[in-house]
């Protein structure tokens, strides 16, 4: 759970926004946007193809990585594990899904946080 | 109008907003006029909001905001004389929403005395001709779908084709007015007109994506529309709300919204490839980009949607506040549907395999499931039962049966029967049929306009 009384301790705390949104029906992607040159150095350490796949419970090799430093985001995209619209759906424009990566820890991995 | 002109410098584009019938004011159009708008172009659809509109041929916006947003975009294409373009009619693009929305157009036009001449395009496939394709070996699919089969093109409600902006040219060529057309890619609806000017591709197809959803490109995504001027090495953009700014990072990023990869993008006669456009600040509100390009495909494929019916859906919900029962909601939820399960073999007599259920904890875990990092004990649950059958009787059936659970079923360990809060009475709702998109196919085409049927105007009127 995110502790803002010790700093920032998530992707999210540390980011301008982190989203998620259907890519079609059948494809759902991840953005994180962290605000500057160190906080995206972070962010593009954190966010490997094992931490989505554990995070999202999707194969690694179905995943699409695009690491932007310009515009200091990292976008993640894969096939929607549950088809939009079908009766499991609980996400219909996928909108929500952000949650799990915004959550991830990131303050022990953070050089020079207090 | 189909004689040779040599190209404009430049072509102006007025979006006034990302989706037909989602509002914009009046302001908005009146500055993208002044800035010299060459045509309007606004998207009318789209995939995202599930299934159901291109199943039922129904749109998703409600006719009186339609009705407004284009009695202005009308007024302005006639005072401007420019022309206005919209694409995907009636959410999903199929024949009835461009027929839906030519009657709003027609009854707009009568009512504030507008001379327009307004072409039809229709997308809607029938699947025979499809099957055809099919067996010809025509038809192939994208990730992360599997070949496509007769059967799952017999069972749709509807299909639509996806139009590059060909069919759009043709009929502005043909020197109409105003163009409804039926399922289009998003950027080929403000392609079409620069193009047809002289445009090159590739500032062209880049600009068509950054605007395409309006406001979405500005560092106000509430913000109305856009304008954006296409020239011979690039374009410009700026937000038509004075209060709203471009920049670098909000024009860059919108390659981001809603896009698999954020460099390329295929439309049906080729590639856009942004990877090496330049994103520069004008001034605080203006951004020019250049080095986009267009790479042609060897292939003309357009894109296929189809919806099915995938069964018929009764929903209920009731409210626990119970703290004991909400101390243990996995469990409770368990043993609902353990005894939903029985309750439906007894009474019934249906096997697990002729239903489907999703039970949903609002408050709990309802929308990540078993990828919630970390729910907490709730104050309170908001419990959804989605009930899915072959026929809506069935579906209704097993609701009902569920209703006395969802009212007073126990935790196993309790000794007495507690009531829960129901919403509303009765506590379920038929929903009808339930859909899904079920083609994420491409079809080769010999040529861009031939599967979009072209409806000019009758000159009789006016």
């Amino acid at each position: 759970m995110p502790e803002a009384s010790t700093g920032a301790r998530t992707l999210g705390d540390l980011a301008l926004e982190v989203r998620s949104k259907n890519a079609g029906p059948f494809w759902m992607t991840l953005e994180a946007f962290m605000p500057d040159a160190r906080t995206y150095s972070i962010a593009d350490a954190l966010i490997t193809p094992e931490l989505i796949s554990e995070l999202y419970q999707v194969a690694p090799a179905s995943l699409q990585i695009f690491r932007i430093p310009a515009l200091h985001v990292v976008k993640v995209s894969f096939p929607r594990p549950i088809v939009q619209g079908s009766l499991h759906d609980r996400d219909m424009h996928a909108g929500q899904h952000h949650v799990p990566l915004a959550s991830v820890l990131v303050g022990a991995r953070e050089p020079g946080s207090t | 109008m189909s004689e040779q002109h040599s190209p404009p410098d430049s072509v102006g584009i007025l979006v006034p907003s990302g989706m037909l019938g989602a509002g914009f004011s009046p302001d908005t159009i009146t500055r993208g006029v002044a800035l010299g708008a060459d045509v309007i172009a606004v998207d009318g659809g789209s995939t995202d909001s599930g299934a159901h509109y291109l199943g039922t041929g129904v749109a998703k916006t409600t006719e009186l905001a339609v009705r407004r947003d284009l009695r202005l975009l009308l007024a302005a294409a006639s005072t401007a004389g420019i022309p206005l373009i919209v694409g995907s009619c009636g959410t999903s693009g199929t024949d009835s929403g461009v027929t839906w929305v030519a009657g709003i157009v027609e009854a707009i036009c009568r009512e504030d005395g507008l001379e327009l001449s307004v072409a039809t395009i229709f997308s809607e496939q029938h699947p025979d001709q499809l099957i055809a394709e099919l067996r010809a070996g025509r038809v192939h699919a994208l990730p992360p779908s599997s070949p496509l089969d007769a059967a799952t093109l017999a069972g749709c409600e509807h299909i639509v084709a996806m139009m590059g902006h060909e069919p759009i040219e043709r009929a502005l060529r043909a020197g109409v007015d105003v163009v409804l057309a039926g399922r289009a890619t998003d950027t080929a609806v403000s392609a079409a007109f620069p193009l047809m000017r002289g445009m090159p591709p590739g500032p062209t197809w880049h600009a068509a994506k950054i605007i395409e959803c309006g406001g979405q490109c500005t560092t106000d995504p509430r913000s109305g529309g856009v304008f954006a001027r296409i020239d011979s090495t690039g374009f410009t953009i700026e937000p038509l709300d004075p209060d709203a700014a471009c920049t670098p990072t909000s024009v860059a990023a919108h390659m981001l919204y809603e896009t698999v990869n954020p460099y390329t993008m295929r439309e049906p006669g080729g590639t856009i490839e942004v990877a090496d456009a330049t994103y520069t600040a004008l001034d605080h509100r203006t951004v020019r980009v250049e080095g986009s390009r267009f790479d042609p495909a060897e292939q003309y494929t357009v894109k296929l949607e189809g919806a099915a019916v995938t069964g018929y859906e009764t929903v209920s919900f009731t409210g626990i506040r119970d703290p004991q029962v909400l101390g243990s909601i996995d469990e409770w939820a368990e043993f609902l549907q353990k005894t939903l399960t029985e309750r439906v073999e007894t009474v019934l007599e249906l096997p697990t395999d002729a239903w489907g259920s999703d039970l949903r904890l609002y408050g709990y875990n309802a929308i990540l499931g078993d990828l919630d990092p970390a729910p907490a004990t709730p104050q309170e649950v908001g419990v959804m039962l989605l009930i899915s059958a072959d026929d809506q009787q069935t579906a209704t059936a097993i609701s009902k049966l569920a209703n006395p659970l969802l009212l007073h079923l126990p935790l196993p360990t309790m000794s007495y029967l507690p009531s829960f809060a129901f919403a509303t009475s009765p506590a379920h709702i038929d929903r009808g049929p339930a859909y899904e998109f079920v083609l994420n196919h491409v079809l080769d085409v010999d040529s861009p306009t031939q599967i979009f049927r072209l409806r000019m105007p009758e000159r009789s009127d006016a």
